[in-house]
């Protein structure tokens, strides 16, 4: 079997502070296929921008990897020098932030930007640039796009910069796009359409992409697998369908049922008591042993490893494990 | 059926001046410009329901909320709590009105005062209203942090002790200490996570129950407002779209832009509805589009919404404003 577009083993990410060392990401482990949609979910401070700055090697210091690896088709990338790394971002990984605002050069053109992306990593002409420009921006949804391609980043609107830091992200045609809450700063009827040209653009394109978002419903529409994050540490990932209609980890299912929909408004939201632990205070054993319903004497003492669940369904609880002990006993 | 009423607004209007300063105005030869955050929105809010208003960015919620409370006066039109018109003049009675109704706010970090403790937040309303002192504020102020869900040993700390969800409980409470019928929530669970959002969600109906509360609730999150709401206020560029009960609202949108945005939610039942592609965006609230300010977006717009404002049509106990409507099209359903 072929190695997996990207894979990501055991990663530890840690954060000195004067008062110790917070780990924002404990042992995280998970592959993303070619051509395939990753989503990403989790509250605050689970570490899913941590995860995805990890991949394009932007952590902020003093936040460093601290071990594990990550591998882009077999090569690893975690520890290339800052030049070669930097010819990855862009070539062959996009990015498209929260904010289109910090993603664009407020005094350059859009012309300027995406052309000088194009010729960084492609090798073609200025004019061949200007001609993939349009079509880039004709293809994210821009109208008059050969006109528009001369304004400034204030000419547009929230969801057109939004559309226009897409293009950019796919201009040198990367093989992964990684998107951080692309959606987040944007009005729902806008969210819809950016959702939709991401989606539809990086399959024509053939990019795989990591989804980060706190938002179900929106990895619910567009990602084909989801992982779910949890105090730094993987709790559950699998096909979209399968984790949002039977969740198999505790926590999962508890945020499946906090989430209002539209379908109908039962009376109450299932709740889980508490908030996630601050990183400088996650208790022993499962990270989420204090306020799982289902919790056992081992949840707080040892540590759950991603179990496999067969199906591409992995989920790191102790109630899995022992099922899966007596069905191989009983097998 | 009309003393069932504990709010009403009535054509209620705010005009923003948002004209540059008086020197270029003179050197470019501009003229003043005016902006339109909310135009002659009238509504009823019944005892004990909660009305909710959603929008999306520029529809003139907060600005409809900030007037309720009083922080910002209309341009015209008039607010009726209880019968009596808001004064928006300090006296004395307007602070008999004012115990009456409280607000919640979004961000739950900006909103507490960081120097104070919590017992003195909490108990800042009962002291400006006279309700309460020394031992018996103190046990009060204990008695609400305990129905919000905190402990009364937490009167004694400081806001940053606590996360966000804590934070807007400890705004819940402060909210509730001065005994108001009415709360003006705004976007109250915005800033927290979905599971966080779930406690703060279940508490204020809750308490609801318990206080025979009122609720204005504003949200732009359609889903958070199907749980919440028994009466739906749509709005869009400042104006009402529609006004419907919310199981109406959610099985039969009249208006085009409810319907939209109903389209537009991502869905976490994966029915594998293919939604239909929302066209355009919002436009410059300074420069609205002449007629109804949806047309340039609506797929049943025609001559007359290009040049006329639609007046509401009442349909049951609520309305909506389209010609399309008015003129007996059948809407066809998504």
């Amino acid at each position: 079997m072929a190695a997996p577009l990207l894979s990501v083993r055991d990663l530890v990410v840690e954060f000195p502070t004067r008062r110790g060392t917070l780990r924002a990401l404990d042992r995280v482990s998970f592959d993303i296929e070619a051509g395939e949609v990753l989503g990403m979910v989790g509250e605050s401070g689970a570490g899913k921008s941590i995860t995805g700055a990890a991949i394009i090697g932007l952590i902020e210091p003093p936040g460093r990897i601290v071990g594990g690896e990550i591998r882009l088709q077999g090569e690893r990338i975690d520890s290339l020098p800052a030049e070669r790394m930097r010819r990855i971002r862009g070539k062959r990984i996009g990015m498209v932030f929260q904010d289109p605002l910090t993603s664009l050069n407020p005094l350059y053109t859009v012309a300027e930007q995406l052309i000088e992306t194009i010729r960084t990593h492609l090798d073609v002409g200025e004019r061949e640039a200007r001609e993939r420009a349009v079509s880039l921006l004709d293809q994210v949804g821009i109208p008059a796009a050969r006109r528009r391609i001369d304004d400034y980043p204030h000419h547009f609107s929230g969801g057109m910069r939004q559309r226009v830091v897409i293009a950019l992200a796919l201009a040198a045609e990367p093989e992964l796009v990684i998107a951080d809450e692309p959606t987040t700063a944007l009005d729902v009827s806008v969210q819809a359409q950016i959702i939709d040209v991401l989606r539809d653009l990086c399959a024509e394109k053939g990019a795989a992409v990591l989804l980060i978002t706190h938002d179900m419903g929106v990895i619910a529409e567009t990602a084909d697998r989801v992982a779910v994050l949890y105090a730094g540490r993987m709790a559950e990932i699998g096909p979209v369908r399968d984790v949002i209609k039977a969740a198999e980890h505790p926590y999962t299912r508890g945020l499946m049922g906090s989430i209002p929909t539209l379908a109908h408004s039962s009376s109450r939201l299932t709740q889980i008591p508490g908030s996630m632990p601050r990183l400088d205070a996650i208790p022993p054993g499962c990270a989420f042993n204090p306020r799982c319903p289902e919790v056992m004497p081992r949840c707080r003492q040892d540590r759950p490893d991603l179990i496999d669940r067969g199906d591409r369904r992995q989920v790191a609880c102790w109630l899995h494990a022992s099922a899966a002990r007596q069905e191989a006993g009983n097998g | 059926m009309d003393e069932d009423v504990l709010l009403r607004v009535e054509g209620l209007t705010r005009y923003f001046d948002v004209s540059r300063p008086w020197l270029n105005r003179v050197l470019e030869r501009l003229d003043r410009q005016y902006l339109t955050a909310v135009a002659d929105v009238s509504f009823d809010i019944r005892r004990g329901e909660t009305f909710a208003l959603v929008g999306e960015s520029g529809s003139g919620k907060s600005t409809i909320a900030k007037m309720i409370v009083g922080l910002i006066e209309p341009s015209a039109g008039r607010i009726l709590f209880d019968g009596t018109p808001m004064s928006f003049a300090s006296g004395s009675a307007m602070r008999a009105q004012r115990r009456r109704f409280q607000m919640i706010f979004q961000d739950p970090f900006a909103s507490l005062n960081p120097r104070w403790h919590v017992g003195d937040i909490i108990a800042e309303p009962m002291r400006t209203f006279g309700m309460a002192q020394g031992a018996e504020l103190r046990r009060e102020v204990g008695r609400l942090l305990e129905t919000v869900g905190l402990s009364a040993r937490d009167s004694r700390k400081f806001p940053h002790e606590f996360s966000g969800g804590q934070r807007q409980r400890i705004a819940i409470a402060r909210a509730l200490s001065s005994r108001p019928e009415f709360i003006v929530c705004d976007e109250p669970t915005s800033a927290l996570d979905v599971s966080v959002q779930a406690q703060i969600l279940n508490l204020m109906r809750d308490l609801q129950d318990e206080f025979g509360l009122t609720y204005l609730f504003i949200s732009h999150d359609l889903s958070v407002v199907r749980h919440m709401a028994n009466r739906i206020g749509v709005l869009y560029l400042g104006r009402l779209a529609e006004v419907a009960d919310g199981k109406r609202l959610f099985e039969t949108p009249r208006h085009p832009y409810s319907r939209m945005l109903l389209d537009a939610v991502p869905d976490l039942e994966m029915s594998g509805r293919r939604r239909k592609r929302v066209e355009g965006e919002i436009p410059n609230p300074i420069d609205p589009p002449p007629g109804c300010a949806f047309h340039p977006r609506c797929p049943l717009a025609f001559d007359r919404c290009r040049s006329e404002i639609p007046a509401p049509v009442s349909i049951g106990n609520g309305m909506a404003s389209c010609f399309a409507l008015e003129e007996a099209q059948p809407a066809p359903m998504a």
